[in-house]
């Protein structure tokens, strides 16, 4: 690791910011595919494909306090993809939740890092999940609790394609519609490939900007490239802005990216990283990892 | 003498108005059958502290769990049917596993809802959640133990699950001492026989031991207002007084009241044990007491399965 994680969270200068959590990003991306290869469990397509969002958000966008992870007014993340778990967690440890060095301990018996993330075992977990369609609910609960109790934290919740064919999610975006809980936005991890195959052929979301205005939410009006974090913190401007809610923003992504054999590939959704997989695979994550390096 | 009937449905609606200025953090949810489940009074007291989901249970089952990880106290209303199985997944993944603070205020339990027929009535509800760790269970047998289940529910801290009654039964426990979660309400003390009960079939129950103890029977009649976690104690010792137990509940017999007995006594006190319940089938459309006499719901049914026990040696 060649920053200084506490000057990060203080770097005022964006694209300085923006270069920073690009190369965070790709070390935490690495250090899953280490851990995923070493357990020879879990998920890397879904993992590798909300690297940089995970990192903008908890390294940008949300204000929590990891001394103190369940801070009333602490804004909320909901990883609706809960698949995506060992991403979380490592943008956890490196945040300040839970030592670097327990990150090892994924999916082994007796882990507080299960396969699935657990609120009430993981520090920093906002919401259990891990059967698809439960996050849009549970973060306009959170949202709507905001108003309740006349608080202004943030919540967001992170979905995938899985999370978009499960009927809940639907009933979940219709209710937002009506409700319009303030500051809830749920980003798209938008990566077309699901665990069976492509979405087209499993269960085509497109036109999704259209359906999710026709259900009357405030879709941003760019689609973002979520693997260039210049690119998402242009979106969180975007969102910043907004007074209409609920407020959602699709961002396209790659499964598996990262490795060029392994994205866009439905086979490594949750397929174990194998040992020439692994031996082929990791020098183009430190590839790019030593590009982002040379950048800072 | 006449006996008092009132709705548990009316008593949720009640208690929740009367519950909500003490506790402030209390919100209300239901999927558009607000005005069947007496939640709506509430709603229009308090509006900004009532969510109508519309029809999508698991939209509101988990709706409840984001509110109650920030502090909120939410209690989601609807049917029983379709709370536990519409919305089974998040009451296990998301409420359970996370031991999270929610209140079920299951309406129109068993066969309550009975003119809708089979596919409105609940008899597999309570087997669902008795199966979901870190629930607790509780199954009123009248208006007074509503609002009483209701309170406890609130002064607790992990997920309870209530379930309730559509149709205006007997008053029981007026001026009783309260229902205390976790324990077994004894309402006869006998030695031949224990009867074991829950919910509305507790006034026939009643009806049955006082039958049963004319014709020299003499019935140990516990009420079992918490399915889990059980009041194990007090049920292994009334079976090892009277070596017969017979449970008696408006679900069916596989995995309710039953399953809790028979798994709690097959560890601590084996007896002779038999069961009225729903017999593994469907039922039907009709008057709500007729409905349940014939299916094997009632005093007189009671009284000759525990006759029959107790002559089976």
């Amino acid at each position: 690791m060649k920053l200084d994680i506490p000057s990060v969270l203080a770097e005022k200068n964006r694209s300085r910011k923006a270069a920073q959590l690009q190369y965070l990003a790709q070390y935490f991306r690495l250090s899953v595919f280490d851990v995923l290869h070493e357990r020879g469990t879990g998920h890397w397509g879904g993992a590798s494909s909300a690297a940089e969002l995970l990192v903008s958000l908890y390294f940008d966008a949300m204000n929590v306090k990891p001394e103190e992870p369940r801070w009333a007014d602490r804004d909320r993340l909901v990883l609706s993809k809960g698949h995506a778990s060992c991403m979380l967690y490592t943008v956890l440890a490196w945040r300040g939740f839970l030592p670097v060095e327990e990150l090892k301990s994924f999916r082994r018996l007796n882990s507080r890092l299960q396969g699935h993330p657990c609120m009430v075992k993981t520090p920093g977990v906002d919401m259990s999940t891990g059967a698809l369609g439960h996050g849009v609910s549970v973060a306009v609960g959170m949202a709507l609790a905001a108003r309740v109790l006349k608080k202004s934290y943030w919540t967001y919740v992170l979905v995938g394609e899985g999370d978009l064919n499960e009927g809940q999610t639907w009933e979940a975006i219709m209710s937002a519609a009506k409700f319009r809980p303030e500051r809830l936005v749920m980003l798209i991890d938008y990566n077309k490939v699901q665990l069976d195959g492509p979405s087209q052929e499993i269960m085509p979301l497109d036109p999704l900007p259209d359906k999710l205005r026709a259900f009357n939410w405030n879709v941003a009006p760019t689609i973002y490239n979520g693997h260039c974090v210049g690119e998402i913190l242009d979106s969180f401007t975007w969102i910043r802005c907004q007074s209409q809610w609920p407020v959602a923003v699709i961002y396209t992504t790659h499964k598996g990216r990262g490795v060029s054999f392994m994205e866009d590939n439905a086979y490594w959704h949750g397929s174990p990283i194998d040992a020439e997989s692994y031996a082929r695979g990791r020098p183009e994550l430190e590839a790019t990892l030593a590009e982002l390096e040379a950048k800072l | 003498m006449t006996v008092t009937q009132a709705a548990m449905r009316d008593a949720l609606g009640d208690a929740l108005l009367e519950l909500a200025p003490r506790f402030p953090d209390m919100v209300v949810l239901d999927a558009d059958v607000s005005s069947s489940t007496r939640t709506a009074a509430f709603g229009k007291a308090y509006p900004e502290r009532f969510f109508n989901v519309g029809v999508a249970e698991a939209n509101m089952v988990d709706i409840a769990a984001g509110m109650a990880t920030c502090g909120l106290r939410p209690v989601a209303s609807t049917f029983a049917i379709f709370l536990t199985l519409k919305a089974g997944d998040p009451i296990r993944n998301t409420i359970c596993y996370g031991k999270l603070p929610v209140i079920f205020a299951a309406g129109y339990g068993g066969l309550s809802d009975s003119y809708d027929g089979a596919s409105h009535q609940s008899i597999a509800d309570l087997a669902v959640v008795r199966a979901m760790p870190n629930m607790t269970v509780v199954v009123p047998a009248d208006v007074i133990e509503v609002r009483q289940a209701l309170e406890a529910a609130l002064l607790m801290e992990g997920p309870v699950y209530i379930r309730l009654s559509r149709n205006p039964t007997p008053v029981l426990f007026e001026g009783s001492p309260p229902l205390e979660i976790g324990k077994i309400r004894k309402l006869r003390d006998g030695s031949d026989l224990t009867i074991a009960v829950c919910g509305v079939p507790t006034f026939m129950a009643i009806e049955a031991a006082d039958r049963l103890a004319a014709s020299g029977i003499s019935v140990d009649l516990l009420e079992v207002s918490t399915l889990k976690p059980i009041d194990a104690e007090a049920l292994a010792r009334s079976a090892a007084k009277t070596r017969r137990v017979l449970t008696v509940e408006e679900h069916s017999i596989h995995g309710g009241l039953a399953g809790a007995v028979a798994e709690t006594l097959g560890r601590l006190a084996p007896a002779r044990m038999d069961f009225i319940g729903i017999e593994d089938t469907f039922p039907e459309s009709g008057d709500y007491m007729e409905l349940l006499k014939k299916y094997g719901i009632s005093a007189e049914h009671i009284e000759n399965r525990a006759k029959a026990l107790v002559k089976e040696g």
